[in-house]
């Protein structure tokens, strides 16, 4: 009823090729944003704001950042887990050597170190492709994650073997550390994120992301109308990595405010691939639906029985979360094999013809 | 738009509801579960894991604690007639959903957390000085925390890994003749590659160079825990004189069996008092017999307030616990023992303070003044139950004399006789250790806590 396109005409060709090219839906993402920047800030308390936005994320701009590469570029990466490790460890040894520059533009930074170490791991999607590249990257995974641990040098030779994280401020407000309120650490990430997924959504919807797509659906066509293989799959590894070392750099210093290799294993790179699947291959807000799901439903699930008052003890309810989780997730993806962005779309198109269904 | 569609396919609209749904519960359930809590009295969270790979060491330790507190409740009603509110968060012995915990519970003005997780305890320990939420990590944690000049809220008696070590070597030296003896001996220490397995490594490679033995480091992944074929391996070819086990849940049954299997002589495997489980050393049964293990708290449930554990809370139904047989266990007395520091805490600084519903600012005054004597310890119903604990500002830890018990195949038996750690080797490197740490950490806030004296 109100979501209708009636009545907007595009009389040029910059607003027929807009990201948003409904009213409604540019309505609907200031308001999205007004909700993220204003009332969450407002109204979110310590736990909602640091148990549940800032992991969901920064979860989500990791799994941009897989999707850039699996989604867009169809090259299936397990090394997302590692890649997210090397911007957080490249963070730390930045703020170490440089504390006075601002750690908002070294955790933008270690991206490049994050991108570098992503594009030598890349260099086998030339010749291999599928589930060999996936088997090239874990290699990558492994790897990486030995350094994690036995490169003392790494984690500054803290006797624990975890990165611990200084207080960094900007402007005098602390952003890391432990003084750091969760209030501008989730107004930092914020910024960040959305600043990347605009980044990332004019990145795939021109010249660039049309080029990976092509490799996607046929890297033999592609070579023939001219684009260059090499260049093109190398460069979905060094953004990729850029988005994933950025999201690993947050993680640690935005979030934990310390952490483990144990955090950046091989159960994170399959966390993020899930979110991408579950979300929805090469869209952008499947990203977020993905981390939604995969990040907070487990949270929420295991707040309800509390929340209604049930007498469930946490470890019953801890084995019914997996459950629930396993069975949703199966349960979605039978619906909808292309992910929730594709059914966000299916409803999105019955809203716009509805009453008449086609 | 029901009715309007009604007879229209309406598999889309089936899927749209439920991803509604399944939206609706997503963003409702974070802003409404802080309201359920509301009944007064002192919230101690309880961070457990009866779940995952850490269960089997878990679970024992959550029931323990669990069960003394709750028995508290049940027998006098709480702690200076104010009742304990406990209230288990499930975290697996992951850090991430450790922290997770304390964000959950952190608004409810916790009066003491206790993390039973050395990575979790790092985590949290820069944290509790902002938030005024004192850390009790018995025996386990940061071995540098055990000073209060620097970390005044961390508490970690009775002792530190370090401690725990030092006894190790002191009574390798013991049993080969004198210090003078470990000269040219190789020990080897098999750990679990986490913070928490890392722990010992700085001091016994300061004792190695002191007395002159080898150390051959083993680290065991988490993920190989239960296969440890390839760390055997090598020990076989380094034929250690001694070894130490510092491992955690599946990690350790698994390593007596490996011993067992390899002939390596069970009386020179000696486990941190967390490798001293029963469900460490029962698979291997007999094969195991003669494993020793360090411990700070007796075994057995020959003690009145055990009893009234089963009396109160195991026979009334209201614990965990598959069997009575359970109470007595090592790592449930572990847990009780922890217990009754928080209990002792509580009632110290009820004390100090003259209030009855207390907070974290003031358990950490009751912690630091703790002192829980022979006789205390007798009062509480738990006669030689554990070293006497004595916590000051300076010191939060004590470095008590620490215990052997031995596995007779199908149970530990406390050997006579205590160790002390090595304390001129120890408490210096604690300090340097904990200055090293401040000095990493910039901005480390100074010390302003007034303090209090002794009770």
């Amino acid at each position: 009823m109100l979501y209708r396109e009636v009545g907007q005409y595009k009389t040029n060709y910059a607003a027929d090729m807009a990201v948003f090219p409904i009213l409604q839906d540019r309505i609907g993402i200031g308001i999205i944003l007004f909700v993220a920047f204003v009332v969450f800030p407002l109204i979110g308390n310590d736990f909602l704001l640091n148990a549940v936005l800032i992991p969901f994320l920064i979860f989500s701009l990791a799994a941009i950042g897989l999707n850039l590469l699996t989604g867009y570029c169809g090259l299936l990466s397990l090394g997302t887990g590692a890649f997210m490790g090397v911007g957080a460890y490249a963070c730390l040894k930045l703020t170490t050597y440089f504390p006075q520059v601002n750690i908002v533009v070294w955790i933008l930074a270690s991206g490049f170190f994050s991108a570098a170490v992503g594009v030598l791991f890349g260099l086998p999607s030339l010749r291999i492709k599928g589930f060999y590249l996936a088997v090239a990257t874990l290699a990558a995974q492994f790897f990486l994650e030995w350094c994690f641990i036995r490169i003392p040098w790494l984690y500054n030779n803290s006797v624990s073997g975890a990165i611990e994280v200084p207080l960094r401020t900007f402007m005098s407000v602390p952003i890391t550390g432990p003084t750091a309120t969760s209030l501008t650490r989730y107004l930092t990430v914020l910024s960040i994120v959305v600043l990347m997924t605009w980044l990332a959504s004019n990145l795939v919807h021109g010249r660039i992301g049309r080029m990976w797509m092509s490799v996607r659906d046929m890297d033999l066509a592609a070579e023939l109308i001219g684009i260059r293989l090499l260049r093109a799959k190398l460069l979905a590894f060094a953004v990729s990595s850029f988005y994933c070392g950025v999201a690993g750099a947050m993680l640690v210093f935005l979030w934990y405010g310390g952490a483990e290799a144990e955090v950046f294993n091989i159960d994170q790179s399959f966390l993020e691939l899930f979110m991408v699947i579950i979300g929805g291959l090469g869209t952008l807000i499947g990203s977020f639906f993905g981390a939604a799901l995969i990040y907070i439903l487990p949270i929420a699930l295991r707040l309800i029985p509390e929340g209604l008052g049930l007498p469930l003890h946490p470890a019953t309810v801890e084995q019914l979360r997996f459950l629930v989780v396993g069975i949703l997730i199966i349960v979605f993806l039978v619906l909808e094999p292309n992910g929730l962005a594709r059914l966000w779309q299916i409803g999105k198109q019955k809203l716009r013809v509805w009453p008449f269904p086609y | 738009m029901h009715r309007a569609s009604a007879g229209a396919k309406g598999e889309a609209r089936m899927q749209l509801k439920h991803f509604a749904l399944g939206l609706a519960v997503l963003t409702a359930a974070p802003l409404t579960m802080t309201a359920a809590q509301a009944q007064s009295g002192i919230f101690v969270p309880l961070f457990t894991y009866r779940t995952g790979p850490f269960a089997g060491s878990g679970i024992p330790v959550a029931n323990g604690l669990h069960d003394y507190l709750t028995m508290l409740n049940e027998r006098d009603g709480g702690i200076g007639g104010e009742k304990l509110i406990i209230e288990e968060c499930e975290d697996g012995y992951n850090t991430q959903r450790g922290v997770q915990c304390y964000d959950s519970v952190k608004d409810r003005h916790p009066v003491v957390i206790t993390p039973y997780s050395t990575g979790i305890t790092e985590q949290l320990i820069p944290k509790a000085a902002v938030d005024k939420v004192p850390i009790l990590s018995m025996a386990y944690g940061l071995s540098a925390s055990a000073d209060g000049n620097e970390f005044p809220w961390i508490f970690n008696p009775p002792d530190t890994y370090w401690d725990g070590a030092s006894a190790f070597i002191q009574h390798a030296a013991n049993v080969e003749g004198g210090f003078a003896k470990l000269k040219g001996k190789t020990i080897g220490l098999i750990y679990l590659d986490a913070p928490y397995g890392k722990e010992p490594i700085p001091l016994l490679q300061a004792l190695a160079k002191d007395y002159g033995f080898t150390l051959k480091l083993y680290p065991v992944p988490v993920s190989q825990m239960q296969n440890q074929s390839s760390v055997w391996l090598d020990v076989r070819r380094d034929r250690p004189d001694w070894i130490y086990l510092q491992g955690w849940g599946a990690m350790n049954p698994t390593a007596v069996q490996e011993a067992a299997q390899n002939n390596f002589p069970m009386d020179h495997l000696v486990g941190v008092w967390w490798s001293g489980s029963d469900d460490d050393a029962r698979p291997a049964g007999a094969a195991a017999k003669g494993y020793l293990s360090l411990d700070i708290n007796a075994v057995g449930p020959n003690f009145p307030a055990l009893q009234d554990i089963i009396k109160y809370v195991v026979d009334k139904g209201k614990s965990q616990l598959s069997s009575k047989d359970k109470v007595g266990e090592n790592f449930y007395n572990r847990a009780v023992m922890n217990a009754v520091l928080i209990a002792e805490g509580i009632r110290t600084a009820q004390k100090l303070t003259g209030k009855k519903l207390i907070d974290g600012t003031d358990m950490r005054r009751g912690l630091e003044a703790m002192h829980i004597s022979d006789a205390r310890w007798k009062e509480l119903g738990l006669p030689a139950f554990a070293e006497p604990i004595h916590v000051t500002c300076s010191d939060h830890n004590g470095h008590a004399n620490i215990f052997l018990v031995q596995w007779d195949g199908t149970k530990w038996v406390k050997q006579p006789g205590s160790i002390a750690p090595i304390h001129n080797k120890v408490e210096p490197l604690i300090e340097q250790a904990a200055q090293d740490y401040v000095k990493a950490n910039t901005g480390w806030p100074k010390r302003t806590e007034a303090c209090d004296k002794s009770s």
